[in-house]
Formats: structure tokens, sequence, C-alpha cells
């Protein structure tokens, strides 16, 4: 018990520590870096809480996937601190309700009645051979299904909106179509031409 | 009293476990090396040549000596290059290589860590393994190294979605996550190994492992006789070394995962012949299992000396053109075949 304290306190230590530097660093490649540090960490936590489904797939989409492309865009940006910094008095009245907001609402659940330690004990450990994964899958196919049937169809629509968007035309490139490649024959290629020798005379 | 005894079995299980991923490393690092003298030799056999033959009887110290050549090299950092990322990438990449492990059974039950998601896990950690690779790039602050950073790891995000969809095969037909159970679903013969009913995955799976780690004929990251290196053009002596190691552990990773999804890992072949199976009834599983995977470790090689590098747009049309619209072709009829309960396969 004491030992998953001590993980505990690390992993939230390096969490708060990453999230810190996402917002404070200067170069944006670092603080991609750090979010994906973020995201590792909160993932080590979801293990912590036994959800080794949702901890696994939190690294694989988002630093396996998400973040990458992130990082992409980035790196090849470039991007001028100066001027971002430039409209930070003007944003600060927005930033600042935003943050009280949150402050407020995080109160609100931790002191409320409905979320203190009584009314919602730990949840009762499960032995060795219980599975996360099946569990999910059961509820998620069964009792959620309208839900995560939607979030798929938005998703869809999501895909096919961003290849309308970038996919035009453009006549003036010159790709090459493989099936025409595959489908040539020497013949339409070369042609050989019988010529009678040359002689001196 | 309580508190230093269990103070003491933690660093009992502790060095137990330490000790455990020291068996397994220690091998795997041999094998790396080892890998690096069979690639030499194998594709000098193809080539008609001899391969290394100075170093010890028939070459056989060649990756030793290679290993202490590249240890007392000197590590050059470059002076504007970004010196903390450019550290820390060589181990983002053999990190999650060997890491990945972990979850490997090279016997029945003979697990490091027997997770419930292993097969998820090898896909999360190999998706990690790309950091290294970018932040390689990028941290030379060398434009050759970030331009091939971006292409080999667009390459590997890439392939890592076909190769994705086809683990989803295997596990729709294992019924489960678990890397020991997805075996054991195998049992029978040879011909209820996965590779039959998921043969179109098979092959999409390991030519995806071949692009994954950068090899021939997918290597434009490398390409040595076009260009000097990729995103590790700037790296010199062990950082470089570390990245070459990675690569090969990944290979190795590869192949065992081809063994044990398609090819009934530890499972003999002779399981089902009337004669054959008690004649070799005594051969230990985990010899199975590395056979099999020394025999996709030579495809490997063989693969580098015999097809010609593909050009990148081919590399990523061969990717997302065919190999995603295939799996998703070849999960929808093996779902069909899974809810008919084909047999002996889905029944």
């Amino acid at each position: 018990m004491a030992f998953e304290k001590l993980v505990f306190y690390m992993l939230a230590a390096i969490l708060v520590f990453a999230a810190t530097r996402v917002i404070t660093v200067r170069n944006p490649v670092h603080a991609a870096l750090h979010l994906v540090l973020a995201f590792f960490t909160c993932a080590g936590l979801w293990l912590l809480l036994e959800a080794e489904f949702l901890a696994i797939t939190l690294v694989l989409v988002y630093v396996g996937a998400v973040m990458v492309l992130f990082l992409f865009v980035v790196m090849m940006l470039d991007i001028n601190t100066a001027p971002l910094r430039e409209g930070f008095m003007r944003y600060l009245p927005v930033g600042l309700t935003v943050a009280a907001l949150m402050i407020l609402e995080m109160y609100l659940v931790l002191r409320s009645k409905y979320f203190d330690a009584e009314s919602m004990p730990a949840p009762a450990r499960h032995a060795a051979d219980y599975s996360n994964t099946r569990e999910l899958g059961s509820v998620l196919y069964t009792d959620y299904v309208y839900a995560f049937e939607i979030a798929s169809v938005i998703l869809v629509v999501a895909i096919i909106a961003a290849i309308a968007l970038t996919l035009r035309k453009r006549p003036e490139t010159k790709t090459q179509n493989p099936a025409e490649q595959v489908k040539v024959r020497s013949a339409d290629r070369v042609r050989l031409v019988k010529m009678e020798a040359e002689t001196k005379d | 009293m309580t508190e230093t005894t269990s103070l003491i079995d933690w660093i009992i299980t502790g060095g137990i476990i330490l000790a455990k991923i020291l068996i397994i490393v220690v091998p795997l690092m041999l094998c790396v090396a080892y890998l690096t003298y069979a690639e030499r030799k194998i594709i000098g056999y193809m080539q008609l040549r001899i391969g290394p033959n100075r170093v010890g009887p028939r070459g056989w110290l060649q990756p030793i000596a290679d290993a202490v050549k590249l240890m007392f090299k000197e590590v050059i950092i470059p002076a504007k290059s970004n010196h903390y990322l450019f550290v820390i990438a060589p181990t983002l990449v053999i990190g999650p290589a060997l890491a990945a492990w972990a979850v490997i059974p090279f016997d029945d039950g003979l697990v490091l860590a027997d997770v419930d998601a292993s097969l998820l896990y090898i896909l999360a950690l190999t998706s990690v393994g790309v950091y290294g690779v970018i932040i390689a790039g990028w941290a030379s602050n060398s434009k050759y190294a970030f331009i091939s950073a971006m292409r080999s790891a667009a390459q590997i995000v890439s392939y890592e979605i076909a190769m994705g969809f086809a683990l989803v095969g295997v596990l729709m037909a294992a019924g489960s996550i678990n890397l020991g159970d997805i075996v054991l679903a195998q049992q029978g013969s040879v011909l209820h190994w996965y590779w039959l009913p998921l043969l179109p995955l098979f092959v999409i799976y390991f030519i995806s492992g071949v692009a994954e780690t950068n090899r021939a004929p997918f290597d434009v990251a490398e390409g040595e006789s076009e260009i000097v290196a990729g995103f590790h053009v700037e790296y010199s002596g062990m950082a470089f070394a570390v990245f070459f190691l990675a690569e090969y552990a990944n290979m190795i990773l590869i192949a065992t995962l081809a063994a044990l999804l398609f090819m009934g890992g530890w499972l003999s072949p002779f399981e089902g012949i009337p004669l054959l199976e008690p004649m070799f009834d005594w051969v230990p599983g985990m010899l199975w299992l590395i056979a099999k995977t020394a025999l996709f470790l030579f495809f490997f090689l063989w693969f580098r000396a015999t097809f010609p590098r593909y050009r990148y747009d081919q590399i990523m049309r061969l990717g997302w053109k065919v190999f995603i619209p295939l799996t998703i072709i070849w999960l929808v009829i093996e779902g069909a075949a899974v809810v008919g309960g084909l047999g002996p396969w889905f029944d």
C-alpha cells in the first residue's frame, strides 16, 4: 500500500511539473514534448487505478498518434513567439475569468456532499483474472451502443470533411498511375526496326 | 517490525524482477550483436562474397570487435544542437524497443509480466518509439537530419495503421488480446495456426513490420547508397550504436511477434501428426519459438539482399492505398467467418 502511495506521488509530481512546463516554456517543441510526458505519466496514474485498457489506449492514441502529428506541425512551423506575447495583457481578463470559473467548479465538486469520501467509497478491488478490456467492451456495445455509434458517425463525417476540404485537382502536377505502369508491354515502349546493313560503295 | 520485513520483501521482489529483466535483455543484446554478423555473412554469401572472416575463427568475434570500436569512439555533440534532447533521443528509441519484451511469452506461462492487454501494450510501445526518431532529427539542428526524420516518422506512423489493423484480425480470431492466449488459441496443427485463415493479414503484418523498422526495401531513411544516413546523421560513437541496437532489437521483436501471432509461437509444428508428434515431444517450446523467429529474421536479411529500394511515394502508396483497404476487407470477411463459425479456426 505504501509503495503504491509512493508511486502515486512520484507520478503526480512529474505530471504537475510537466503540465506546468507545457505553458511556461518558450519553445513550442519543448512544450509539446512536455505534453507528451504529461500524457505518459497520466497513463501511469490510470494504471494505478487498475484501468489498464484505458491507460494503454491513452498512450497508443494520444502519445503514439495525436502528439506525433502535433509535433510534426509544431516543428515545421516557424513560430515567432514575440507577437504571441504582445496580446498577453489584452487576454488576461478573459483568462482570469476562465481560471476563476474552473477553480469554482473544482471547489464545488470537491466540497459538495455528493462527492466526498463517504458518498463515494473506493471501488472494490477485482481479482487478478478480471479483464478490464472485456468489461469495457461489453458495456460499450450494450448499454452505450447508441453513444458509441453516434461518436463513430461523427468521426467518419470529420474524416470525410477533412479529406473533402484538402482534396483538389491540380492538373499541373505529374503523378504516375501504377496500374498503367504494370500493364505496359515491351511492344508499347520499344519498336524494333529492321534495317539493311550499309555498304561502303 | 512489519515495516522492515515489508521493506526486505520489496527488495527481494525487486531483485527477482531485475534478475528476470537481465535474463531477457542480455541474451537479446547478444542476439542483436550476432544478427549483425548473420546479416553480413548471409548477404555476403547471397552476393558470392565471404563476408567478415578476419576477427576470430570464421569472423565470429566481429560483432564484439565492432561493439568495442564503437564504445571507444568519441561521441560528438554538435555545438548548435539542442544538447539535452540530442542525448535523450537514443534513449527514447531503445527504451520502448526493450520494454516491449516484458510481455513476450517464451513458453506456456514463461513471461515476465503477464499483462491482460499485452498485445495492446506492444502496439502502444512501438508507437512511442517514433519520438526518438523525430527528436533526434530535430535536436540535431541539421536540415538533412530533420527532413529525414520527417520522412521516416511519416513512414512509421503510416505503416503502424496497417499493422494495427492486421493485429485486430488476430485478436478477433483469438478472442483475446493476451499474447499467451492467442498462441494457445492456435493449438491443433500447423493448419490451425493463424497464417492460413489470416494469410493476407499475415503478409501485410510482416511487410508493415519491415517498413516499421526502416529496413530494406523500405529503408529510405538510411539509404546508404544514395544519402549518408537519415535522422541519425549527426550521431557518432555509442550514441549512433544505440540507434543501431534499437533497430535490430525491433527487428527481432517484429519477427518474434510474427511467430507468436501467426505461426503458433512455442507450439510444435508436428502437432496432430501421428508419428512425428511423439518423436519431437522432447523439444522445449522455446526452441520452436526461437526457430520460427530465426526464420523470420532470415526473411528480413533475404529481403535486403533481394529487393531494390522503394521510392518514397511508392512506399506511401503501398501503405495507405493498398494495405489499409486490404486489411479492412479481410476484417469484414473474417468477421463473417467468426459469426458463421467457420471451422477449424473459428468454431
